[in-house]
Parts: structure tokens; C-alpha cells; sequence
């Protein structure tokens, strides 16, 4: 392939056109050198190595049975044909019902957009209150929750089991929001708090002098300042929330199973013959919400996430 | 409302918006967190079965853990999946991050493109790999077509590698990640250090590595601190792959919880090995905590 070629001939042509003006800026570099080749190399071939699942899926799901069984993994459709993406979503069985992931996908649904809305709402108010109205003993109970996000969920998987069946919660669709926005709370606060904290001061203070209270202040002031703060919460919890398989196979029943669960019990299904091409499809149409997120979001799933990295 | 002496209200209802704004992260930390770990903690020395009992046992359960083949396979899958996983994604993660930094052009798309599986669920990334490792089909297949008629690569079928099987999935979910932590670090460190650096003649990977990676040590803690966090709670990418097989070959601690929990209807045994997760994360974050903390309240 001649793509690193091309490429770092462009990047020289580049700068030699900014030393243009004189000897200044660092030594131009020739386009061949042998540190582009190995940069650029190596660079693509791993750009490869990611893609490639990728691509097995679309592939995969876009074969007849009979090709797949054929040829390889890895070569092209002969015949594109949609039947894999048709049956993966209204028929597949999973053992139990045969009406494919369209159910799941709806459970999904179900469960993540209410989760983002009350997890982020609870999650938004709770880092004001901890950045501009701050009361004994607040900080206490949020180190507990950020040391808290540590600790393995399966400590915790039974008790919450408990605590749903107390309150009748247990196998609902309710119940499970309830969870996820009890795990997602810490993240978030942590999120909300320090970008409420990194308001200025002076904005609250006068607020309060107008005679804004609490909530005055977080409806007419926060809320419009920190739209971009609420996008990143939205990106991180619609991906965390719909990719989850552990509170969803605990705390729902089989016809609430999201759809995460209901793939796995699709392709890991020990009856009847394997349709590799449905299985597949079944995957990408799993993974194509995530995806579109995080396309759609660029740069701002990468503060997501790296929000999310800084928990500690 | 009450008056205390000085005219007013009593402090419990001072500021009372922002305390009921609190209210569901009081119960979060206090019922679910401390609570919830606790009570899993105290039923772990009991004899619970179907539903749980308090019926004191003492480290009865803990026994019966430790002398279980499940168990140890348990412990010993993670035992390498951790070792390999902090090593391997930490090792690619700077390497790709050292290489997008090198003012190359294109470095969004390859960003992207490093870091899309990690948009991915382990179930998902669990069953693209159970396909491309498929060895009818998939990689072993196609290197035999190849010509390689004796060559051998199905870790899913194999019990004594199909944890390295798991691990590759698990690579390439998280090592975007990773690469994404350390390139922010990068660009965390002065320009003039590498002009410095240059300025003296030093080569460019001693410059990496006796001088980047030191200033670094922040970005590596923490990444550090993530990844073995996670590495602890991986279920689903073993569910989706695996299942735990062949035979129990690649079963992991959290499986082991799950499965004792909800499948085997062995509640004890189940919180016995929650524990043990638990401690395993103690023994990670507590000395983290203690270096990162403790420091900067000196400081």
C-alpha cells in the first residue's frame, strides 16, 4: 500500500511550504525519512488490527449460511443479502421466545432513557448543592461515594436484591433504573460538582443578593451555563447504561431482559444450528447505538470518558 | 420552626434544600455502599443457601473457597488476565499515544479508530472475537488456507490458553483507552523539556524513557488504578466468549460469585468470594488513596 507514502509527502510538502518565509521553524524533513515510514506504518497497521472485527461483523452479516460455511471470516459478500439483519431483529431465538432482539431492544430503551434522565437529574442537583451550598458533613458522605465506586459490584449485587424486593421493585424495569442510577451517581456527582465549583463565585453571590434561592439559582443560572457538561453526562451514561449485562441478568426478568442479555442468549443459544450470519448481525445491531454515539460525539466522548477516568 | 437562643433556626434546617438535594447521595453511600458491603461482609460467615440466614459459621465459607478447583482456576485466570492486561495496554497504550504525538497528520481518524471498541459492550466484543477466533472459520482457518497447513490457533477450544483468547478481546476493547489517558498526559508535558532534551543531544527514546515516563508517574498511577479496577469486575467479556469453558477453563471470580449466587443457590459461598474481590480492590486502592491523598493534604 502506498498510503504512508502519500501521506508524509503531504506532510512534508506542508512544511516546506511554512519555511517558506525564511530559515526558521525545525528542520524540514524529508517525506520518506525512515521515522515517517515506521510512524505511519505502524500507526496503520494497527488501524487495521481495530478495524477488522468491525469489519467481520458487517461482512459476516451480510452472507448467506451457505457462503459462510465456504469461505472465511475474512472474505467479502459474493451475494449481499439483508435476510441476516431482518431475522436477527424479528425472529431469532433465544431459547426461551423466537421473537429476536426487537424486544430486547425495546427493554433497552425502556430502561436507558429513563436511567440517563433520573440519574442525571438526581446527580446535576446533588453537585450543586455540593459546590454552592455546601453543609457539615456533605464532603464525608461524598468521599464514602467516590471510594464507594471502587468496591466490585458483585459485594453489593445481593444485598440491592433485598432491598428491591422490599420495596417490590425486584424483576421491574423500575427497579433496574432505580440501580443504574444508583451506580451511576458517583461518576456524575463528581462530574456536576466540579463543574459547578468551577463557575465563578461572583455569579452565585449575586444571584443571592436578587434574592434567587436554591433552586432559582440552578434553574435560571447553572442549568443554562453548563449545557456542555450535561452532553458529556448524556454520552457517558447512554453508553455505560445500554452496554451493561450485570444488572440487567439480576435485577430483570426474561421477557424485561435489555438487550445485551437477550444477544448473548441468542448467539450463546446451545439449540438448534448456528447462523453465524444472524448472530453477527444481532451483534452490530447491538453495538450500533454506542457506535452511532460515539461518532456523532467525537471529541466530547473522549471528555466523557476522560471525566470518567479521573474518578479517583 | 424551632428557635434555638440565638434567634435562629435550628442548624439542621439551615441550608434544608441543599440537605434534601443530598438525600439520594446520602443513601447511595450510606444504605447501598457502606451498608450493602457491610452486610455482605457479616452474611459471608454464615451458612446461607437459598436465602440468606444468619447462622454463624465463622470462616467456614472462606474454606470451602480456597479448597475449590473452580475457584483456584478462578483466581488464577485473573491472576494472568491482570498481569498481562496491566502490561500489554499499558505497554501499547504509550506506544500509540507516543506516536500520535508526533505531529502526524490524520490523528483524529486514527483516534477514532483506536478508540471505537471501547464505545462497545464486553458482550459484544466477547462475540466478535468468539467469531474471529473461531477456528473453522476464522484466523486459524484462513493461515492454514494460506499454506500453514499445521498451524494451530483456536484459544477458545483450548484449556490451557483460552484465557490469552479472552485477553486479546479484552485488549482491544480497552487499550483505546489507555492510549487516549497517556496521549492527554503527553500533552501535559512542557514543550521546552523536549527542546531541552534535543538541545543536549539526547536520543529520542531515552528522552521517553528517563525523562517523559518520570514526569508521567500521575497519568500512569491513575491509569493504573482504572485498569485493575476493571480488570477485577470482567464477567461479561467471559460470558459472551466463553461461558466459563471449555469445561471451567476460563472461569473468573466474578462469574464464580454470580454463579454461586443466583445459579447454585449457594448465597454463602457466593459472599465469601465477594469478599475476596473486595480485598483484592483494598489492597489496590488503599495504598493509592494513602499516595495520592495523603500528599497533597501534606502538601
Amino acid at each position: 500500500m502506498s498510503g504512508p507514502a502519500i501521506l508524509s509527502a503531504a506532510a512534508g510538502v506542508e512544511a516546506l511550504a511554512l519555511g517558506a518565509g525564511g530559515p526558521q521553524g525545525p528542520k524540514p524533513r524529508r517525506a520518506l525519512s525512515r521515522r515517517n515510514v515506521f510512524v505511519y506504518g505502524t500507526l496503520l497497521v494497527v488501524a487495521v488490527y481495530y478495524l477488522l472485527p468491525l469489519y467481520v461483523m458487517v461482512v459476516t452479516s451480510l452472507k448467506g449460511m451457505p457462503e459462510i460455511r465456504l469461505g472465511n471470516v475474512f472474505s467479502p459478500p459474493v451475494e449481499i443479502t439483508f435476510e441476516p439483519w431482518a431475522r436477527a431483529w424479528s425472529s431469532a431465538c433465544t431459547g426461551l421466545n423466537c421473537d429476536g432482539l426487537s424486544r430486547g431492544f425495546w427493554n433497552s430503551v425502556r430502561i436507558t432513557v429513563p436511567s440517563v434522565v433520573l440519574s442525571i437529574a438526581i446527580a446535576s442537583v446533588n453537585g450543586y448543592a455540593l459546590a454552592n451550598w455546601r453543609f457539615k458533613g456533605a464532603e464525608i458522605f461524598f468521599a464514602i461515594l467516590i471510594v464507594g465506586a471502587f468496591i466490585p459490584y458483585q459485594v453489593m449485587l445481593y444485598p440491592i436484591v433485598i432491598i428491591l424486593r422490599e420495596i417490590g421493585l425486584y424483576g421491574t424495569l423500575t427497579g433496574l433504573v432505580l440501580v443504574h442510577s444508583v451506580f451511576g451517581m458517583p461518576i456524575l456527582t463528581l462530574l456536576f460538582r466540579n463543574y459547578f465549583a468551577s463557575i465563578p463565585e461572583e455569579l452565585f453571590k449575586a444571584a443571592r443578593v436578587d434574592g434567587a434561592g436554591f433552586w432559582g439559582i440552578y434553574v435560571h443560572i447553572m442549568l443554562p451555563m453548563s449545557l456542555p457538561i450535561f452532553v458529556v453526562a448524556v454520552i457517558l451514561q447512554i453508553t455505560g447504561i445500554w452496554n451493561d449485562f450485570l444488572f440487567g441478568v439480576v435485577y430483570t426478568k426474561p421477557d424485561l431482559y435489555p438487550m445485551t442479555v437477550q444477544l448473548n442468549n441468542i448467539v450463546n443459544a446451545t439449540m438448534g444450528v448456528k447462523e453465524y450470519n444472524v448472530n453477527m448481525a444481532a451483534t452490530l445491531i447491538t453495538g450500533l447505538v454506542p457506535l452511532v454515539v460515539y461518532f456523532v460525539s467525537g471529541k466530547l466522548f473522549v471528555r466523557g470518558i476522560a471525566a470518567g477516568a479521573v474518578k479517583g | 420552626m424551632s428557635q434555638d437562643r440565638s434567634g435562629r433556626p435550628v442548624r439542621l434546617f439551615q441550608n434544608l434544600n441543599a440537605k434534601i438535594a443530598s438525600i439520594p447521595m446520602v443513601l447511595t453511600a450510606v444504605v447501598v455502599f457502606v451498608g450493602g458491603t457491610a452486610w455482605t461482609v457479616l452474611y459471608s460467615f454464615t451458612n446461607s443457601r437459598l436465602l440468606p440466614r444468619f447462622n454463624f459459621v465463622g470462616l467456614d465459607q472462606y474454606r470451602r473457597l480456597w479448597t475449590t478447583p473452580r475457584w483456584h482456576v478462578a483466581i488464577e485466570n485473573i491472576f494472568i488476565y491482570g498481569v498481562c492486561t496491566l502490561v500489554f495496554s499499558l505497554v501499547i497504550g504509550f506506544v500509540l499515544a507516543a506516536l500520535l504525538d508526533q505531529k502526524i497528520r490524520f490523528e483524529n481518524t486514527f483516534r477514532t479508530i483506536f478508540l471505537y471498541p471501547f464505545a462497545l459492550s464486553f458482550i459484544v466484543t466477547g462475540l466478535v472475537w468468539q467469531w474471529v477466533l473461531n477456528p473453522t472459520f476464522g484466523v486459524q482457518h484462513v493461515v492454514r488456507s494460506l499454506g500453514w497447513e499445521s498451524f494451530s490457533f483456536d484459544p477458545l477450544y483450548s484449556q490451557e490458553i483460552v484465557i490469552y483468547g479472552i485477553l486479546i478481546a479484552g485488549l482491544w476493547q480497552g487499550t483505546g483507552l489507555v492510549m487516549c489517558l497517556m496521549l492527554a498526559g503527553l500533552r501535559g508535558i512542557d514543550e521546552d523539556i523536549w527542546k531541552a532534551a534535543r538541545v543536549d543531544g539526547i536520543p529520542m527514546w531515552r528522552t521517553y524513557l528517563f525523562i517523559v515516563i518520570p514526569m508521567m508517574r500521575p497519568v500512569f498511577v491513575t491509569t493504573l488504578v482504572i485498569i485493575a479496577s476493571g480488570i477485577v469486575r470482567v464477567y461479561d467479556l467471559v460470558v459472551a466468549q466463553t461461558s466459563g469453558g471449555p469445561g471451567i477453563a476460563s472461569e473468573v471470580p466474578a462469574k464464580y460469585v454470580y454463579d454461586a449466587m443466583f445459579l447454585s443457590q449457594n448465597l454463602g459461598q457466593g459472599f465469601a468470594a465477594s469478599t475476596m474481590m473486595l480485598l483484592s480492590v483494598v489492597v489496590v486502592v488503599v495504598p493509592w488513596a494513602y499516595l495520592e491523598f495523603g500528599r497533597r493534604g501534606r502538601a
